[in-house]
């Protein structure tokens, strides 16, 4: 039993390290003002991919969608356990939203000979949008099973997994092929690999067919151009604003038991509590 | 054409979820902006009580039954969605932002190649100017992004209808209209075998042992409140004011507090009266979900803690101090009356 597997990843900002100049006044991102780091939940998705393959062998594809520098991104992944990897990078794939991106990565993964699972993670921390999974599995025509935080079973027709419900877990069952978004719950990823680390260090993305990052644009998956990038995304960005959030009408109050009294008691007369 | 608002109407064992009363009431208000009609689109089996729905808001339920739907499944209910939509041609479709919104309308979005945005906090109608092109009457998304950092308005211009998920508990509830009824019509979908692909084979649902959406008094503790003696004084406050606790990101993540009470961005938001920050620095992580609150009192060592920014009343001090003071100041006032 082996399956093909393919894991979708992203290059993201570190939102946890938000700086002065990251937002463009037009209103996009700066991305090289800040960190890039893979984004959490997708090397979840790939460690999943890892233990399916130790347990019962296969391949796993790994494909980015980003700027050249993303192939950083694609190189750990190889270092982590995966065979094979592939970016899409093109100027005509640049500030596509979910639907061009899911047409993007959907395009690619059509070009792969076969595939039994696709691995997402269940949201990037630069959109926490969720939606790129569901979309890439409604593009390719197969089934969705979103939130997955176990999989309880696989054989080559089918695959039981937990899935959270919000307030519980359900388990279900569906026929392969299927998508799976992973949340952070399932594991924790495993470290690169030091020998693999060696020996990929001065691995580069490289156009054509051969090597172990594939360097991809629109023409090698043949996308069409009015269906990515800016042009193929149907969502704008009409402003953005910082957020400043400030309470204008404020009151000191001592930490003693008189003046906590006073504010108790103030907050009583006003029905706040009773 | 008639600008009608479509919303997603979410059912958990035959119960209505909040968002969607949420939501219905919202698209009452920008259905009155556009002059059009709001669609509540009911998915489920023998569900009940549909033409009350009138009373958040809807004027017509659209009631899709079908066994099949019993269970929320991906593929059926986006083919349902996808139907209805192209059937009754809304101009705004809305959806709660929960484990069933987010995973139903990005497919339904990518099969119709609609634009959409997840996780709103405020929706409005308004114009959007590209360039030399002036569009009317748009659904302008409002959402947090970047962690929360920065709000972005959203709009999608050239895909009607407009989609967006929006989050549960950031849409007050304005007004119940008592006696009013939608109309309701049954529509039809049928379901090939390729369609139900999904088999649920258990379903766990834990209670949820506090509903801090509701509650009139909110005790927050963050990592200030680290600490099994401090928990146990801020649990015998919330027992005096009759308050809820629920915390920061962090003291959850820490094992103090269940997951049902985590306020934020990433938790619930909540509208008390009153709340109180215990050992709360005031991340905007964190003050999203709070500032609904009538009044909020903060208490933390830090005088330079950003949570003193949106607090009515500020007590600088340590929680070890000031909580012990707060019980015996509250007791004494209930001795006295
Ligand atoms: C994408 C994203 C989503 C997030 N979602 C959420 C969310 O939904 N909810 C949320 O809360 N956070 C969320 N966070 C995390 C958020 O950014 C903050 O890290 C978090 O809110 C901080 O929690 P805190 O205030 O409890 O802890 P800290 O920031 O560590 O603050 C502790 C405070 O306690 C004070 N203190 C310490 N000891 C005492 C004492 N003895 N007496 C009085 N005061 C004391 C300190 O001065 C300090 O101000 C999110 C972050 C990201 C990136």
């Amino acid at each position: 039993m082996s399956f093909n597997m393919v894991v979708l990843v992203k290059q993201v900002p570190d939102t946890s390290n938000i700086v002065e100049d990251a937002m463009k006044p037009d209103g996009t991102v700066n991305r090289d003002a800040l960190p890039a780091i893979i984004n959490p939940e997708d090397l979840c998705a790939l460690e999943e991919a890892i233990k399916i393959k130790e347990n019962s062998g296969g391949t796993i594809t790994v494909i980015s969608m980003g700027p050249p520098k993303a192939e950083d991104a694609l190189r750990y992944c190889l270092c982590m356990g995966a065979d094979k990897a592939i970016l899409l990078s093109d100027r005509k794939f640049a500030a596509s939203d979910t639907l061009a991106t899911s047409y993007t990565l959907a395009k690619a993964i059509e070009k792969l000979p076969c595939f039994d699972i696709i691995f997402c993670g269940r949201q990037a921390i630069d959109g926490d949008t969720a939606q790129v999974g569901p979309q890439v599995a409604e593009k390719l025509n197969i089934n969705q099973l979103t939130y997955v935080f176990n999989i309880a079973q696989l054989t080559k027709e089918y695959i039981v997994v937990k899935r959270d419900i919000g307030d519980g877990y359900e388990v279900c069952k569906s026929p392969l092929p299927v998508l799976l978004t992973i949340s952070s719950k399932a594991n924790t990823p495993r470290p690169p690999s030091v020998k693999r680390a060696m020996a990929y260090k001065n691995l580069k993305a490289q156009k054509g067919d051969n090597g172990l990052i594939l360097l991809w644009d629109h023409n090698s998956i043949g996308a069409d151009p009015n269906r990515c990038g800016l042009k193929g995304s149907k969502t704008r960005v009409k402003k953005v604003e910082n957020v400043v959030l400030k309470t204008f009408d404020k009151k000191d109050i001592q930490p003693t038991l008189d003046c906590i009294s006073g504010l108790l008691k103030e907050l009583m007369e006003d029905h706040i509590i009773g | 054409m008639e600008k009608n608002i479509m919303v997603f109407l979410e059912y958990k064992k035959g119960k209505l979820q909040d968002v969607s009363k949420e939501l219905l009431s919202k698209a009452r208000t920008l259905a009155k902006k556009l002059g059009s009609k709001v669609l509540g689109l009911a998915v489920g089996y023998n569900l009940k009580n549909l033409p009350e729905l009138g009373e958040y808001g809807a004027d017509k339920i659209i009631y899709v039954s079908n066994k099949e739907l019993s269970l929320y499944r991906s593929l059926p209910f986006a083919k349902v969605v996808i139907s209805a939509i192209l059937h009754y041609k809304p101009y705004i479709v809305l959806f709660g932002a929960t484990h069933v919104g987010r995973d139903l309308a990005p497919r339904v979005a990518s099969n119709l190649q609609l634009g959409l945005t997840a996780d709103c906090t405020e929706l409005k109608i308004g114009d959007y100017r590209a360039g030399k092109i002036l569009y009317k009457d748009q659904l302008l998304q409002i959402r947090p992004a970047w962690g929360g950092n920065i709000i972005a308005t959203i709009v999608s211009p050239e895909s009607i209808p407009s989609m967006a998920t929006v989050r549960e508990g950031v849409i007050a509830i304005d007004e119940i209209t008592p006696g009013k009824k939608a109309d309701v019509e049954e529509f039809c979908v049928e379901f090939s075998k390729q369609e139900l692909l999904t088999e649920i084979i258990e379903q766990s649902i834990e209670e949820k042992d506090v509903d801090l959406k509701g509650a009139k008094i909110v005790i927050g503790a963050g990592m200030g409140a680290a600490d099994d003696h401090i928990m146990e004084l801020i649990f015998n406050l919330a027992k005096l004011l009759k308050a809820e606790v629920g915390g920061s990101r962090p003291i959850i993540d820490a094992g103090y507090l269940s997951p049902h009470r985590q306020i934020g961005q990433t938790g619930v938001t909540i509208r008390p009266n009153l709340y109180i920050a215990m050992g709360i620095s005031g991340q905007i992580q964190h003050l999203v979900g709070i500032m609904n609150s009538k009044r909020i009192i903060a208490i933390n060592k830090d005088p330079e803690a950003p949570i003193f920014e949106v607090a009515h009343y500020r007590i600088v001090g340590d929680l070890k101090d000031v909580l012990p003071m707060m019980i015996k100041a509250y007791k004494g006032i209930l001795k006295k009356s």
